[in-house]
């Protein structure tokens, strides 16, 4: 059987359906452990138990199949940056990706460096972007609260509202 | 008396819904874009190689053996008393407990086996 | 032992093959002919006097001007405490010298890391190839003259415009 999705007319029913499904996504973003240069340790600090992001729903995962969030906190080489995207693209949908850190968001530091890749966003979509160096766990929990409010602001259910289209090729 | 087994088939009904439609909310609902890339194996970013057909330990056939066995003798030792109550209302209780420590008994001999044989034990010790 | 014995022993030794012996600095150190590398450092290895069991880095430096890429070998005593610097000159164009691998284990992964970045090729080394980069890299990043490749794997290398006008 199909999916409802992109399938139903318009009613009032629907919005509030997918403003329940929203609300349950959203409070439960399981993210992907994807520490991979120092914004890691404030990463690590973010779940753990003083800057608490386990009250928002959010757990960490290892394995990109079990996670709708990915964090890229550190630093991209173009040597990783392959197996980024073959992991980005192992995650199922609706994914989301949170850039923590300028050294993800542009280069950083290491912009001038022959081998870092300037930016994740080079190969994968990014929904929110964290600046830091590291930023504060404060920071990287706004950046939840942004994702949050992303995916409530979805609509899933009406014909033709569904924006998450899959990539092409992917 | 054959109609107390509707009991039965309301609580078997019950449990397959529960997951059946839990399951079917689910399929209707999500997203469904399937790729290749999205498909193969994960291996922690790299192309997959080999089988992931590999021997396992037989410890983990072992532990899982004898705990059926001693499951399944807990589950005999639960309903004892309901069991014999015939015995027990006519005064002859201590025959039934008698039955069911010779039954534990010969379990319990099992269990000195398994220990004394080294097979309750994770991390086996190599003579050297 | 200090530094300016230490050079005297190999200079007695290894006579025209060891040479420019610096002494008063933070690091002492004295040049080696590549050809005749592999024997000092064992010889420096195993004389119970000097027993220079650890290899703590090897590196390479580039000088394009004197048209020579030089290997600096730094290597360190745990039973005398006393530690020497050798400096090898290569030739740019093909720079090549013997493995130190037998000598010290250490010499494998660092002969692979001097070789990802600059190029320089260990004649019997058991395992010579990319390090640091991936395989399919091209070129040696820390020569003077490198020059970045317009883009890898389909990723474009270009940085933002404000960052290329820092750029020199």
């Amino acid at each position: 059987m199909k999916s409802l999705i992109n399938s139903l007319p318009e009613t009032v029913f629907t919005t509030k359906v997918d403003d329940l499904l929203n609300w349950g996504r959203a409070s439960s973003q399981w993210y992907m452990l994807f520490g991979l240069a120092c914004c890691a340790i404030e990463l690590m600090q973010t779940g753990g138990p003083r800057a608490d992001v386990d009250r928002f729903g959010c757990v960490p995962r290892a394995t990109p199949r079990q996670s709708d969030l990915m964090i890229v906190a550190g630093t991209l080489t173009y040597k990783m940056a392959k197996r980024t995207k073959l992991l980005y693209d192992q995650m199922p949908d609706p994914k989301y990706v949170i850039s923590m850190g300028s050294c993800s968001n542009c280069g950083g530091l290491f912009q001038l460096a022959y081998s870092v890749c300037k930016g994740v966003d080079k190969i994968i979509p990014v929904d929110v972007y964290v600046p830091g160096c590291p930023p504060r766990p404060e920071a990287l929990t706004e950046g939840l609260l942004r994702i949050q409010d992303k995916m409530m602001r979805e609509r899933w259910l009406v014909r033709g509202s569904a924006e998450r289209q899959p990539t092409a090729g992917a | 008396m054959l109609i107390d087994f509707a009991n039965v088939l309301v609580f078997l009904v019950l449990g397959a819904a529960f997951v059946g439609v839990n399951l079917l909310i689910g399929k209707l609902l999500r997203p469904d874009n399937p790729s290749p890339r999205k498909l193969s194996t994960y291996e922690c970013g790299e192309p997959a190689t080999g089988s992931a057909w590999v021997n396992f330990n037989i410890r983990f056939y072992i532990v899982a053996l004898i705990f059926i066995i001693f499951e399944v003798e807990i589950a005999f030792i639960f309903p004892v008393a309901t069991a014999f109550r015939s015995l027990v209302e006519s005064g002859r209780g201590l025959l039934a407990f008698m039955e069911i420590m010779l039954f534990i008994g010969i379990l319990f001999l099992g269990l000195i086996y398994a220990w004394a044989k080294g097979d309750l034990e994770w991390v086996k010790k190599i003579k050297a | 032992m200090e530094a300016k014995e230490i050079w005297e022993r190999l200079e007695e030794k290894f006579s025209g093959r060891v040479h420019g012996f610096k002494g008063d600095v933070f690091d002492p150190y004295l040049h080696v002919e590549p050809q005749a590398a592999v024997e000092v450092c064992r010889y420096l290895r195993d004389d119970p006097g000097l027993k220079f069991e650890v290899l703590s880095d090897l590196t390479a430096l580039d000088w394009p001007k004197e048209e020579k890429i030089q290997l600096v070998y730094h290597l360190y005593s745990y039973t005398h405490r006393h530690q020497i610097v050798l400096k090898a000159d290569l030739p740019r164009e093909a720079p090549v010298i013997f493995t130190m691998e037998e000598i010290w284990k250490a010499a494998n992964w660092m002969e692979r890391e001097v070789f990802d970045l600059f190029g320089v090729v260990f004649d019997g080394h058991s395992d010579l190839r990319r390090i640091l980069l991936p395989e399919d890299w091209v070129g040696h990043p820390l020569r003077k003259d490198y020059v970045e490749q317009e883009e890898y794997d389909g990723i474009s290398t270009q940085r933002a415009p404000l960052v290329e006008k820092l750029l020199r």
